[in-house]
């Protein structure tokens, strides 16, 4: 029953008539790994493309990044952070070779984790707050788990981003997309309604789960409405995500957190696009606390993962892909991450 | 990053929950919720408890997609 249901959305994909020159935008890296993982890639019809954006937080986090929390790792803090991070190289090492080289860098699964490393020790512990609003409430949560349990040596160096303001920067940089598939589990925190400024930009959104059903259905759904001119925001994955969000996680968010300015990889600098520490918090803020010294280097010359989140490109189209950046030796961040779009080029071909 | 995955809450201690899968237990933080209650489907990302699963929502997925489909 479920295959044949699936196969004939694959087949109406396969055999949709849509208008030349669509180009699709799947936002989320977990959206990207799935399409070329399940192969939706082959099924799409004549003159649809798909194209990744900015969803892959390590992608989009910039070297610098990477270089504050290597000199924190330097000035001998404990640095605890999501696993994917590790193999991200800054601008002159990663936090994964800096480890080899004797520096406390502990991969964990959750901030929780963090917070019980920093209760059993007398070091300064950090850790690296990275990712979307799917995991902002989380980190904002363990902040206030940190202030409650009066860990004095626990803080955070924060690189969180938010996804609404990176999709308006790109609609109105004029990158020719025709329809976003919206990313399932940022939006199970910020609502559909968090998109009404697609409509504005006439382009419809379709948010989508993870399993092929999902993301077929979704695509189909794009195109019909790309089709009939309906530009709205359709919820594909009502299991999980509420039309409003989850309020409760969005106020937690908020007792925490502000939106700031913030750089991304490739987009540049994006207004209200980031999240600061709150006054109340200032004193988990990693940067107010340490003087980091951060040694930067420039960018790594001909990485294109900057032009691969905006779209611009296919990972292909990198004079380095599969050459001398591969994913047991990345150059790039978006070879480093699982769900980088390189990454899963090569990974699922 | 933002993979999460569905887990069954089968102990409820304040602000933390023991969730179960396919016989793996963890205990989450349930504070990004509203009324977490014994027996929910909750999705797990990063040690706490983001969302709630519904059957009924389940269903509507699919009704939004055959009313599209009506539309052709
Ligand atoms: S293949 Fe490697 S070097 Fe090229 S864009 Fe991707 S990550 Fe950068």
């Amino acid at each position: 029953m479920a295959e044949t249901k699936l196969g004939k959305l694959a087949d109406r994909l396969r055999t949709f008539s849509a208008r030349p020159g669509t180009k699709i935008m799947e936002v989320c890296g977990s959206h990207t790994v799935a399409i070329r993982r399940f192969g939706v890639q082959r099924l799409l019809p004549a003159g649809v493309k798909l194209v990744s954006g900015p969803g892959c937080p390590v992608c989009v986090t910039p070297d610098l990044f990477i270089d504050e929390a290597i000199a924190l790792a330097r000035q001998g803090a404990t640095i605890t952070s999501f696993g994917d991070m590790l193999r991200v190289p800054g601008s002159r090492s990663s936090l994964e070779r800096e480890r080899a080289g004797g520096s406390d860098i502990r991969a964990v699964y959750s901030p929780l984790d963090a917070l019980q490393i920093a209760a059993t020790t007398q070091k300064e512990t950090v850790f690296l707050a990275v990712g979307f609003e799917t995991t902002a409430p989380v980190i904002a949560a363990a902040a206030q788990l940190a202030v409650e349990k009066k860990l004095a040596n626990f803080s955070l160096l924060t690189s969180l981003r938010l996804v609404p303001p990176a999709l308006k920067a790109l609609i109105s940089s004029d990158t020719g997309l025709s329809g976003f598939l919206l990313p399932g589990h940022v939006s199970a925190i910020i609502g559909r309604q968090a998109y009404g400024f697609l409509a504005a930009g006439r382009l419809p959104g379709v948010i989508a789960g993870f399993q092929a059903e999902d993301i077929i259905s979704s695509l189909v759904l794009l195109l019909e409405m790309q089709n009939k001119g309906i530009y709205k925001t359709v919820n594909n994955y009502a299991r999980v995500v509420r039309d409003q969000g989850n309020e409760r996680s969005r106020s937690v968010l908020a007792e925490v957190f502000t939106p700031a300015d913030a750089e991304w990889r490739g987009l540049g600098s994006i207004p209200g696009s980031g999240l600061a520490l709150r006054p109340a918090f200032a004193a988990l803020d990693a940067r107010k606390r340490f003087a980091i010294h951060a040694d930067s280097a420039p960018a790594r010359r001909g990485c294109r993962c900057g032009d691969v989140l905006r779209g611009l490109i296919d990972p292909p189209a990198c004079p380095l892909f599969n050459r001398s950046c591969r994913p047991d030796h990345p150059v790039g961040p978006c070879m480093v991450s699982s769900e980088g779009s390189c990454s899963a080029w090569v990974t699922y071909g | 990053m933002c993979l999460a995955v569905p887990m069954k809450v089968v102990e409820i201690k304040g602000d933390m929950a023991v969730v179960e899968s396919a016989g793996l237990k963890r205990e989450v933080g349930v504070m990004l919720l509203d009324r977490v209650r014994l027996g929910d489907w909750v999705i797990i990302h990063a040690g706490f408890a983001i969302s709630k699963l519904t059957r009924k929502q389940a269903r509507e997925t699919l009704a939004v997609f055959e009313e599209m489909q009506g539309l052709g």
